[in-house]
């Protein structure tokens, strides 16, 4: 098959930048995310595996274009055949797009959860809203409810719902288990492998890298901004030898059931883990180098 | 003997729900106890009432055989899951850091606390970084028993394996005991010395619509 006519979504050199004035109202613009490039095929999960607080979320912001109104971005975002760019995105999202959003904060606090998850396809979906707030454990009475009157675990759920209720060919799911039990934790995952493998794509953005090695097809390792490495998920199950990145091995070495282990700087002799991370290496923060 | 003794103990918020019903469990001197379950079982609660933070509705919670000393610096410390929500917002690192007195040198050496760092302000340091800060705040002598509650959580595998490397050394060197809360069984079997299932202390029955 052609590889073209396969791949869903491509990031090409996405930067991300956010304009601020410091105390003197001089002007700067730092920028989370840098030259970051992904690529998405049908059929497949993309796990996007960072620490918190490192900028993932922008990328999904980005696609949907719901950036904060001072970010500037650069590069290109392909769905299937279509750059995206502010006219695009309004035709696709919530129809082909859906996003996943982080947190009960995303939804409108005066609109029923209900009518929210059906979003903008009305009540043309209601029956499908209905079959998945059964699917995920949540009362009928539950639709009725105000973002407000749901608990952290039943929040998630109702975010989750958007993603079935739509026929979505992409699914961004953005950090979608914390606050789950395991169970229900699994029994999404396990939805999400049911879309890709009708074909659909799935980009899961998750801080928690055990999560991405039991569900995903690809691991892309998110630092500072960049993607310094994608690899197949079978690379973080066997003994590591197969990534490439030192950062993305030495992530794989540092993993609890992998031993816990971390490299010292030869130059301190320390193992703080504050690394400078460029396309080939990683070094020691420790200024001696 | 058992530094730690909590005996049954039950908690709820308000008229809500049981949170904690008739939990009991014991820690020992130097012991590192993993305390591992899904979420929805009153972990964090339980973390909360060990530390002083919360009164149990009935029950106790002993040290050394007496009630926890008030007006003192308390000799258990808690260490949450986001660290960005337990530094002052408006206070320079510094600040924080030197919040209950002077930081040992040792320690921030080997947490690899830059001095960098101290002008900084929360926003502008990563995760892994203030979580350090946090750690190194509370790793006082008078530190008997750290409860670290999914500390490392919400960190990359590199700073969780530093922070807890540092810790484990550090609680071995001084006598200190953990009580670490996890749901990552991993990560708990590194860890523990002894493993308690939550559900099997906890005497609730979990309601999933509550979680």
């Amino acid at each position: 098959m052609n590889s073209r006519e396969n791949t869903l979504l491509v990031v090409n050199n996405l930067s991300i930048g956010f304009e601020s004035y410091n105390r003197d109202m001089e002007k700067r613009i730092i920028w989370p995310i840098s030259n970051l490039s992904v690529s998405l095929n049908k059929g497949e999960i993309l796990a996007i595996v960072g620490s918190s607080g490192s900028g993932k979320s922008l990328l999904a912001h980005a696609v949907m274009d719901i950036l904060p109104d001072n970010a500037k971005s650069k590069g290109d975002i392909f769905y299937k055949k279509t750059k995206l760019d502010s006219q695009s995105i309004v035709e696709l999202r919530g129809k082909e797009i859906v996003f996943i959003p982080q947190s009960v904060a995303f939804l409108d606090p005066l609109m029923e959860v209900g009518k929210q998850v059906c979003g903008i396809m009305g009540d043309a979906v209601k029956n499908l809203q209905e079959k998945a707030f059964e699917h995920f454990n949540l009362k009928k009475a539950v639709e009725k409810y105000y973002p407000f009157q749901l608990s952290g675990g039943m929040a998630r759920r109702v975010l989750l719902s958007t993603a079935m209720v739509t026929d979505a060919d992409l699914i961004i799911a953005d950090e979608p288990t914390p606050g789950l039990d395991l169970s229900m934790a699994i029994e999404a995952l396990k939805d999400f492998r049911e879309l890709a493998n009708q074909g659909k794509g799935v980009v899961l953005i998750t801080h928690d890298i055990d999560l991405a090695i039991n569900i995903a097809d690809k691991i892309a390792i998110f630092y500072d901004g960049r993607v310094v490495e994608t690899a197949e998920t079978k690379y973080f199950k066997e003994n590591g030898d197969g990534l490439k990145h030192p950062y993305s091995k030495a992530l794989f070495q540092a993993l609890p059931q992998n031993g816990f282990h971390l490299e010292k700087c030869p130059e301190c002799g320390l193992s703080s883990a504050v690394w400078k991370v460029d396309e080939k290496e990683m070094r020691c923060e420790c200024g001696r180098s | 003997m058992a530094v730690l003794e909590v005996k049954n103990v039950s908690f709820r918020y308000g008229n809500g729900p049981w949170i904690l019903k008739d939990v009991s469990m014991e820690v020992e001197q130097g012991e590192r106890v993993v305390i591992l379950g899904p979420s929805g079982y009153g972990k964090s609660t339980l973390a909360k009432i060990i530390a002083g933070y919360l009164e149990p509705l009935s029950g106790k919670v002993l040290w050394n055989n007496h009630d926890l000393p008030q007006n003192c610096f308390c000799p258990i410390q808690l260490i949450y899951q986001h660290p960005e929500k337990a530094l002052n917002p408006r206070w320079k690192m510094k600040k924080s850091l030197f919040e209950a007195g002077e930081p040992s040198e040792e320690v921030l050496r080997q947490i690899g606390i830059q001095e960098k760092w101290y002008d900084r302000w929360p926003n502008e340091l990563s995760g892994g970084e203030l979580q350090r800060f946090c750690v190194a705040r509370v790793l006082k002598p008078e530190t008997r028993l750290l409860i670290a509650d999914e500390m490392t959580t919400m960190l990359d595998a590199l700073n969780q394996a530093h922070i807890w490397n540092f810790i484990l050394e550090y609680a071995e060197k001084h006598g200190m005991s953990i009580i670490a809360i996890t749901h990552n069984k991993f990560l708990a079997e590194k860890l523990a010395t002894r493993i308690i299932s939550i559900p099997d202390i906890n005497h609730i029955e979990a309601n999933q619509d509550d979680l």
